[in-house]
């Protein structure tokens, strides 16, 4: 394995690894702070995809763009859904055990109306867009434009949703109620409306993770479930509930995944589930949970 | 979950009704009843075996596919259309039986982890089986799917309903056993459970065990209806889905519940399935969602509930008459 090989794969990894800990982000805001392990996660990247490839494709609009087009529409659908499902969820279960399994449950039911109704919308078939794709020289690899530039709008994002979550005095109410929902209701948190905000923007990560994802993969109406399980692994992996965990995660899984692709493709997904299983029998706090 | 109920007379009479018109069914039946009957006790095997585990312990399983999918395997390899194996019957207790030993090593490794992660665990279980078999079938043995033996309509039938009978004497012998007794206190109160001396992790792994079994059996014998098998269609995770549902929908408090849920659904799945093929899975995430958020205690709570109010409104009634 010479130099460029393994820049090769270095690089491919932290590409795929920007991707991975958007999504993971996003998981860990729903799961960590909302307690709703949404599996209908993959389910918004894929709404995500479909929307840029749409209002590319017809309108000519930007993908890049259309991240301020999509974030808000996937916003108020996130918002909305905890509203209406979640919220009424957690105030009728008995135990916040049985919110969790109750919850999950609800998840699976929008993923298959989400999943459904895009079908009927869109089709079965594998559809993909030509943006910014050619090729870019680094140190002998050659990556495509499109693949840099959504890597660097990955860590952008991740950057901004962190400075948000420190500076901000919503991002202190969310983690607040990340650590005792009780607690921070009776210091004056809304706490429905932080938790709602809480899904609606773990639903933009999806969204923006789809958006910049359609740039460089074929988009189908059955994509999601395998980001979802990828996001799931990301935040074990990074300890639940915490979000530099799951950015840095996301860039290790990344790696792991690219260097496998590399030895045995079809292989891929098997080691993601094996390491999965591996990690949580091992330590199950994730590596930076406490 | 509280199956006393089932140990009363009142339940006697009414199951061995049930039991004769279900066993002379192909006597009178059309065949179309007799393969929408088999399905829907496939169900009702699928979602009770669900509930013997995950109602009392409370952790959510999502590895029925995995369990129900080496079932369906282990039939696809001991009954190749080429050339049977075994006998039936002893395929479908072989079935059985590598499925419970599955379930025995998954959960003694995973039934230490909380709620949550279990469910996750037993999600990748399926999916990791898949792509093992994927890449094993691919590189190894060079099949893209498998043909199993066809068996008559009656005696796939027949087996399904003994699956169903072995699996309802289990769960009445464990309910009136100790070990029913020390299962049903872990579900109270494990810690305590654990300080009267109940080997917690023991009954916790014994019960998933059996519950898989009747997965696995349930499975061999659906293999032979279906007859072409592939790893996407044997580890379907609908089968990990549909079981969790089928019992929410139908309430876990009494076992008919689940009967009942999987009954219902299993029903409706068959005419949907017939009826709106593209609107099928649509229909079914709003029915999922409108059962979790409104039916928390499933038919059985609902059913309950207007008994009570019933009652309620009767006595109300004969006060105001005095």
């Amino acid at each position: 394995m010479d130099l460029v090989t393994i820049l090769d794969i270095a690089i491919g990894g932290l590409l795929m690894g920007g991707i991975y800990a958007l999504l993971a982000m996003g998981l860990s805001l729903q799961y960590g702070v909302a307690r709703v392990l949404n599996i209908a996660h993959g389910e918004f990247i894929m709404l995500g995809a479909f929307a840029t490839y749409t209002l590319y494709t017809a309108f000519g609009i930007n993908p890049l763009l259309t991240l301020a087009i999509v974030g808000p529409i996937i916003f108020i659908i996130g918002f909305l859904l905890h509203r209406t499902l979640f919220t009424r969820l957690r105030i009728s279960s008995p135990s916040p055990g049985a919110f969790e399994s109750r919850s999950l449950l609800a998840t699976f039911g929008i993923l298959f109306i989400i999943q459904n109704l895009a079908l009927i919308g869109w089709g079965a078939n594998l559809r993909a867009y030509s943006y910014l794709n050619f090729g870019v020289n680094l140190g002998g690899a050659i990556f495509t434009a499109n693949r840099l530039v959504s890597l660097g709008f990955a860590i952008g994002i991740g950057l901004a949703f962190y400075i948000f979550l420190v500076r901000t005095r919503m991002g202190k109410a969310i983690r607040a109620a990340a650590q005792d929902p009780a607690t921070a209701s009776l210091m004056g948190v809304n706490i429905n409306r932080v938790l709602a905000i809480c899904f609606g923007l773990g639903a933009v990560m999806a969204g923006f993770a789809g958006t910049l994802l359609s740039m460089r993969v074929p988009i189908n109406p059955a994509m999601g479930m395998n980001y979802t399980i990828i996001a799931i692994i990301v935040i074990v992996l990074g300890g639940l509930g915490s979000i530099p965990g799951s950015f840095i995660g996301g860039f290790i899984l990344g790696i792991i995944g690219t260097v496998v692709t590399y030895i045995e493709p079809s292989l891929s997904l098997a080691a993601y589930y094996f390491i999965f299983m591996l990690l949580l029998l091992v330590r199950p706090k994730g590596i930076l949970g406490k | 979950m509280d199956i006393t109920a089932l140990t009363s007379r009142r339940f006697l009479v009414p199951g061995l009704i049930t039991l004769t018109v279900l066993a002379t069914l192909p006597l009178y039946g059309s065949l179309y009843t007799v393969i929408l009957i088999t399905t829907i006790l496939m169900y009702i095997i699928l979602a009770v075996s669900w509930v013997i585990f995950s109602g009392p312990t409370g952790y959510m399983s999502l590895a029925s596919a995995a369990f129900f999918g080496v079932g369906i395997y282990t039939a696809a390899v001991l009954m190749p259309n080429t050339g049977q194996l075994l006998p039936l019957p002893v395929v479908v207790a072989i079935a059985g039986l590598i499925s419970g030993l599955l379930a025995v090593l998954v959960g003694a490794l995973t039934l230490r982890l909380r709620g949550i992660y279990f469910a996750i665990f037993t999600f990748g279980l399926v999916e990791i089986i898949k792509q093992v078999l994927l890449y094993w079938e691919f590189e190894v043995t060079h099949t893209r799917g498998r043909f199993v033996v066809l068996v008559d309509n009656d005696t796939v039938f027949y087996i399904m309903l003994g699956i169903f009978v072995a699996l309802m004497l289990t769960v009445y012998f464990i309910r009136r056993s100790k070990f029913g007794l020390a299962l049903q206190s872990i579900g109270e109160n494990e810690e305590a459970a654990a300080h009267t001396g109940i080997n917690v992790t023991m009954v916790k792994v014994i019960t998933f065990g059996i519950s898989a079994i009747f997965m696995g059996a349930a499975g061999a014998i659906m293999a032979t209806r279906w007859t072409y098998i592939d790893p996407y269609i044997a580890f379907n995770p609908l089968f990990s889905f549909m079981p969790v549902l089928m019992a929410i929908f139908g309430g876990m408090g009494q076992l008919y519940g689940p009967v009942i849920g999987a009954a219902i659904f299993a029903y409706l799945q068959e005419t949907l399935q017939t009826t709106f093929p593209y609107y099928y899975m649509l229909i079914f995430g709003i029915v999922l969602v409108v059962a979790i958020l409104y039916l928390p205690n499933g038919i059985v709570g609902l059913i309950q509930k207007l008994i009570q109010r019933w009652r309620k409104g009767g006595s109300a009634e004969q006060n105001a008459n005095t």
